[in-house]
C-alpha cells in the first residue's frame, strides 16, 4: 500500500496529512480529520450526502481520491458559517423548515452554495435541477426549495 | 381549575425545531461520526447466496488465520431465537438459511477490508432446498416447509402461527353476513391488486457499535428508533438482564420504520461478547442497506366490495397474502393491522377477512411507515373509486356517504370516536375544484383527478408505555428526559413545548438530554406507531404537572397560601389571591426559607410521569371482533391532479392537497412539514419504487437502479390542511401524524390515472411504460 503526504486547505486552514492511495476525500474528512460533518449515504456517488467543494466545485468526495486534493481548497458544511455567522442558505433552511433528520442537509448546503455561486439568482427550475444528486427522504424537497429561493433573495436584497 | 385546563399559549405555537443549528452547521452526532480511535474492530458480514438451502458445514480456519481477525462467529454460537413478535429467527442462521442475504458468520477484523477479505475465506456447503417466492402459493399445502419449526416459536397471544404451514398469522374478521349481503348489492367490484416490496432508504445506513466489559455489561451505540425495544430483544437472545445492556441511540438519519426493533445491531453485538473488550462496529453498505435488511413486505390483496344501489356500501370480502419473507417476527403484526383496519375508513355492515402473513424466500418484511395501511388502501380506494363509478355516483358523494362516522361500530366492533374525516374530504375537494372541469394544457395529454381516504391506528402491543423525566436546574431551566427519538419528525421539540407549556416556563429554557441513553433515559416502548406526540407527549405532560405541582406545594407552604390560588407563568409562581410573586431560579434546586431563615423547606425537583394505555381488549381469534381493537385512528384524505401524455405514458403532478385530522397540532408547522414528506414519500413509492427480485435476488439494489424521488419529481404545487377533532387522551387533545401522509398516495394517483386516461393498473409502481402499456391494451391510444 503507497502513502502519499498531501497539502491542501479546508475551510480556509491549511492541513498535511499523509494517506493512503486508496482513501477517498470522504474518508480522510471523517477519518484522518473528524470532519464527520460531511456524511457517507452510499460511497458510490449517488445520494450527495457526502458533497463538498473542490476548488469550488461541488463533487461526491467519496468519488474522490484522497491524493487528487493535493494542493487543492476545500470546503465542507464546517466551513459554511463564517466565525459563528452562518451562510444565508443555512439560515434559510433553518427559517423555513427546509431541516428533518439532517443526514442529507450538510450535502444539501454545498450544493445549494454551489448553485447560488455560479447563479445567484436561479429559477425554480434551476434550483431542483441543482438538487437532483442530493437525496432527501424526509422533506419531499418542499422546503429546501423554498429556502434556497429565499437565500438567493436575501442575498440580493444585501447586493443591490 | 378552569386556568389550568385551558390549552397554554405555547401549544398550537410554531416554535422553531430545537435540534437545527447543529444540522446545518455539521456538529450534530449520529452514530457513525463517533469516534472510537485505534481500539475499534470492524465487521463484516459472511451472507448466504441462496434463498434457501440447509446449511451442511462452515470451515473458518482460513479466515481465522488470516492477520487482522480478531473474532468470528457463527450461528453456532448463538443459539437463541430472536424477535419483536414471533421468535422466528436467530442472529446468523443455524442449519439452513431462508434468504439471499441472510447472515451466516461474522467477522471482526482491525479493518473493514481485512474483515472482508476474511469472508471469502469462510467456506459454507449448502445443500439446496427448492424456494418458495409467490406468497399465495407458498400458503397452500402444495409449498415446501420454510418453517418446519414453527409450533416451537414464542410469540404472543394475538397472533396466530399456523404450524404445518407457511402461515405465520392469520388473522380473522367475521363480521355481519356477508355471503346472503351479496344478493343486496347493485353492484360489486372484484379486483386483484400486487404491491411489490419496497425499501425504507433512509439516507443515513443502519450502523450499531457494541462493546462488552469485563464483568459482562454491554453498550450498543445504534442509530435507532427504538433503544428499549432492542436492550430487551438483545438480553432475550443472549440470555441477559436488561438492566447490563446499554443502548445508547443518537440522532437518527432517516427511520421510516427500518430502525424500529432488531434488523442488524444484534450482530456486531454478538462480534463483541467475544471480542475481549474492544468495540465493534458494523455500517451496512448502500447495497446491504438495499438487500439484506428488512423491507417492506409485498401484497397480493384480493378485494371484492358492494354497495346497493343509492351507493350505500354492504358487504366486503378482503383476502390478503402478505409476503413476509424469510421473517415475519415482525411482520405479523402487520398482518395483524391490515387485518382489523382492513375496511379503510368506510362503514361496512357484513365484512369477511382474512389477511395471512406467508414465509416465503424472500427478504424479511419489517415495519415501514403506514405498517401495512399504505398497501391496504392501495387496494380498497380504488376498488371504492370504480364502486362509486358503476353505481353512478360522485366519488366524493360516495366517501361522504360511506366514511365512518363518530359513533359507528368499526369492523372490529369497536365504537368509532369522534374525527374530521368529513372536514379533510372537503378540504381536499375544494383544494382540487373537485366538480368543476378542468382541462389538459395540450391535446395529447389528458387531466385526471383522484382522491383516496386513510386511516391508521397505532399498532403496537396493547400496553406500549412511556415515561418522562422533568429534573430542574438551579436557574430555573429544565432538563427533560425523554425515550422517544428525533427521528426528523420534530419530536424533540414538540416534547421541549409540551414540558414548557405543562410547566409553565419559557420554550427556551428547556434541554432535552440526549443522546438518548437506556442508562438514564426514562422508558420508552419504540419511536414507531405515530404514537410518540400522543404517548410520550402525555408522559411529559404528566412529568412537567409533577413537578409544578412540586413547586406549588412548597411555595404555597411557605407562603401560607391555597395551591389552587398559584400558578406558574413564564417561569414565576404567582399568587392570584395575594399577588405574591416567585421566580423558579433557585428555589427549584436549592428550597425556600422560612420567612426567618431558621427553616429550610423544598429541594431539587424532579418531576416523574408514565403513560400507558390500559383499555386495548383483545379480539377474538375466529371473528375479530372486541371492544376496542385500537387506541384511536387518525384519518385523513389526498388528492391529486395529473396529466398523462399520450405519447409516452409520462406523467406530471401537477398539484396534490392532503388533509389530516391531528386531534391538536402541538407545532402546526411541524405538522405540515410531515404531511408534505410523507406525501412525497408516497407518491415516490407510487411512481417509482419496486425491489426487483427474481429467484429471491434483488436486481437493482442502488440509487442508480431503485429510484427514489429527486427534487424534480415532486408535484409543483402542494397544499396541505390540518383539521382538528381533539383526541379525549391525546396530550391537548393530540394524536399522531407521522405515517399518514404516506398511506394515501398510491390509490389517489392510481385512481387520477383512471380519471385521465380509463387504466388500472394492478399495482405500482405507475411508471410511464406500464401506462402506456395499458392504454395500448385499453385501445386508448393504438
Amino acid at each position: 500500500m503507497a502513502w502519499h503526504t498531501i497539502t491542501f486547505t479546508i475551510n480556509g486552514e491549511t492541513e498535511r496529512v499523509t494517506v493512503p492511495s486508496h482513501m477517498t476525500l470522504l474518508q480522510m474528512l471523517r477519518e484522518e480529520l473528524a470532519l464527520t460533518g460531511t456524511k457517507n449515504g452510499c460511497a458510490a456517488g449517488e445520494c450527495g450526502a457526502c458533497t463538498v467543494l473542490l476548488n469550488g466545485e461541488p463533487v461526491n468526495s467519496c468519488m474522490v481520491l484522497a491524493v487528487e486534493c493535493d494542493g487543492a481548497e476545500l470546503v465542507s458544511v464546517e466551513g459554511l458559517a463564517d466565525d459563528g455567522r452562518l451562510d444565508p442558505v443555512q439560515q434559510a433552511l433553518i427559517d423555513v423548515g427546509g431541516v428533518q433528520c439532517g443526514f442529507c442537509t450538510p450535502g444539501v448546503l454545498i450544493s445549494a452554495r454551489a448553485l447560488l455561486d455560479r447563479n445567484p439568482h436561479p429559477t425554480e427550475q434551476e434550483i431542483r435541477e441543482a438538487l437532483v444528486g442530493n437525496l432527501c427522504r424526509c422533506t419531499g424537497y418542499v422546503r429546501i426549495v423554498a429556502g434556497i429561493k429565499q437565500a438567493a433573495r436575501e442575498a440580493a436584497h444585501v447586493t443591490h | 381549575m378552569s386556568r389550568i385546563e385551558k390549552t397554554p399559549e405555547l401549544i398550537g405555537q410554531n416554535v422553531g425545531r430545537i435540534d437545527v443549528l447543529e444540522k446545518v452547521t455539521g456538529a450534530a452526532v449520529y452514530t457513525d461520526d463517533i469516534q472510537f480511535g485505534k481500539a475499534l474492530l470492524h465487521a463484516r458480514i459472511k451472507r448466504s447466496p441462496h434463498p434457501h438451502a440447509l446449511i451442511k458445514s462452515i470451515d473458518v480456519s482460513r479466515a481465522a488465520a488470516l492477520p487482522g481477525v480478531k473474532v468470528i462467529v457463527t450461528g453456532a454460537d448463538f443459539p437463541n431465537h430472536i424477535g419483536l413478535y414471533l421468535k422466528d429467527k436467530y442472529i446468523f442462521a443455524r442449519d439452513r438459511v431462508r434468504f439471499v442475504g441472510e447472515p451466516v458468520a461474522g467477522v471482526a477484523a482491525v479493518s473493514e477490508e481485512i474483515a472482508e477479505q476474511a469472508l471469502d475465506l469462510i467456506d459454507v456447503v449448502y445443500e439446496l432446498l427448492e424456494p418458495v417466492f409467490d406468497p399465495e402459493f407458498s400458503a397452500t399445502p402444495d409449498a415446501p416447509l420454510i418453517h418446519p419449526d414453527l409450533a416451537n416459536y414464542e410469540a404472543p397471544n394475538f397472533i396466530f402461527p399456523q404450524p404445518g404451514t407457511n402461515i405465520a398469522n392469520h388473522f380473522k374478521i367475521r363480521k355481519g353476513d356477508v355471503d346472503s349481503a351479496w344478493a343486496q348489492c347493485a353492484a360489486i367490484v372484484e379486483r386483484k391488486f400486487r404491491i411489490p416490496h419496497i425499501q425504507h432508504v433512509p439516507i443515513e445506513p443502519h450502523v450499531a457499535v457494541a462493546q462488552m466489559t469485563d464483568n459482562g455489561q454491554v453498550t450498543v451505540w445504534a442509530s435507532s428508533q427504538s433503544p428499549f425495544a432492542q436492550r430487551a430483544i438483545f438480553a432475550k437472545a443472549l440470555d441477559m438482564s436488561p438492566g447490563d445492556i446499554r443502548v445508547i441511540a443518537p440522532l437518527v438519519g432517516g427511520g421510516f420504520g427500518c430502525k424500529a426493533g432488531v434488523t442488524m445491531e444484534a450482530m456486531p453485538l454478538a462480534l463483541a461478547t467475544r471480542a475481549k473488550g474492544r468495540p465493534v462496529k458494523l455500517l451496512l453498505t448502500r447495497e446491504e442497506e438495499f438487500y439484506t435488511n428488512f423491507v417492506r413486505q409485498g401484497l397480493v390483496i384480493r378485494l371484492k366490495v358492494g354497495c346497493d344501489a343509492n351507493g350505500r356500501l354492504l358487504a366486503m370480502e378482503n383476502r390478503m397474502y402478505w409476503d413476509g419473507g424469510a421473517s415475519t417476527e415482525y411482520g405479523v403484526n402487520i398482518t395483524r393491522a391490515g387485518g382489523y383496519s382492513s375496511t379503510g375508513p368506510y362503514d361496512i355492515p357484513n365484512v369477511k377477512t382474512d389477511s395471512l402473513c406467508v414465509y416465503t424466500n424472500h427478504p424479511i418484511g419489517g415495519a415501514y411507515r403506514g405498517f401495512g395501511m399504505s398497501e391496504l388502501h392501495t387496494a380498497v380506494d380504488q376498488v371504492m373509486d370504480e364502486l362509486a363509478e358503476q353505481i353512478g355516483m360522485d366519488k366524493v358523494a360516495f366517501h361522504k356517504l360511506n366514511a365512518v362516522k363518530a359513533g359507528d361500530k368499526l369492523v372490529t366492533g369497536m365504537t368509532m370516536h369522534p374525527h374530521g374525516l368529513q372536514e379533510c374530504l372537503d378540504k381536499v375537494a375544494k383544494a382540487l375544484a373537485w366538480g368543476q372541469p378542468v382541462s389538459a394544457g395540450s391535446p395529447h395529454k389528458r387531466r385526471g383527478r383522484g382522491i383516496a381516504l386513510a386511516w391508521k391506528a397505532p399498532a403496537m402491543p396493547p400496553n406500549a408505555g412511556s415515561s418522562a423525566r422533568v429534573a430542574m436546574n438551579e436557574d430555573g431551566t429544565l432538563t427533560l428526559g425523554i425515550g422517544g427519538q428525533e427521528i426528523g419528525q420534530g419530536a424533540f421539540t414538540a416534547a421541549a413545548q409540551i414540558a414548557a407549556a405543562a410547566l409553565g416556563v419559557p420554550m427556551d429554557w428547556v434541554r432535552v438530554a440526549g443522546p438518548l441513553d437506556t442508562q438514564y433515559s426514562p422508558y420508552e416502548w419504540q419511536t414507531v406507531a405515530s404514537r410518540i406526540t400522543w404517548s410520550m407527549g402525555n408522559a411529559i405532560r404528566a412529568a412537567a404537572g409533577d413537578a409544578r405541582r412540586q413547586i406549588l406545594e412548597l411555595v404555597a407552604d411557605v407562603w401560607e397560601e391555597d395551591v389552587d390560588d398559584l400558578d406558574i407563568i413564564n417561569g414565576v409562581v404567582i399568587s392570584y389571591k395575594s399577588e405574591n410573586e416567585q421566580p423558579l431560579r433557585n428555589m427549584v434546586v436549592y428550597g425556600l426559607p422560612n420567612a426567618d431563615f431558621t427553616e429550610w423547606k423544598g429541594g431539587p425537583i424532579v418531576g416523574r410521569g408514565s403513560f400507558m394505555p390500559t383499555y386495548v381488549t383483545g379480539l377474538d381469534p375466529e371473528t375479530g371482533q372486541g371492544e376496542r381493537a385500537v387506541v384511536h385512528y387518525t384519518v385523513g384524505v389526498q388528492g391529486v391532479d395529473i396529466e398523462i401524455d399520450l405519447r409516452t405514458g409520462k406523467l406530471e403532478i401537477l398539484k396534490a392537497a392532503a388533509a389530516f385530522d391531528v386531534g391538536k397540532a402541538i407545532n402546526p408547522d411541524l405538522v405540515h412539514a410531515q404531511i408534505e414528506g410523507g406525501l412525497v414519500q408516497g407518491l415516490s413509492s407510487a411512481l417509482f419504487e419496486e425491489i426487483q427480485l427474481r429467484e429471491g435476488v434483488m436486481q437493482n439494489p442502488s440509487f442508480v437502479d431503485y429510484r427514489i424521488a429527486t427534487a424534480v419529481d415532486t408535484p409543483r404545487v402542494m397544499e396541505t390542511f390540518i383539521v382538528e377533532a381533539p383526541q379525549d387522551d391525546g396530550p391537548w387533545g393530540a394524536r399522531g401524524i407521522g405515517e399518514h401522509p404516506m398511506i394515501p398516495a398510491v390509490a389517489a394517483l392510481g385512481n387520477a390515472i383512471y380519471d385521465a386516461v380509463g387504466v388500472r393498473l394492478e399495482g405500482p409502481p405507475f411508471s410511464a411504460e406500464k401506462i402506456y402499456l395499458a392504454m395500448l391494451d385499453a385501445g386508448v391510444v393504438n
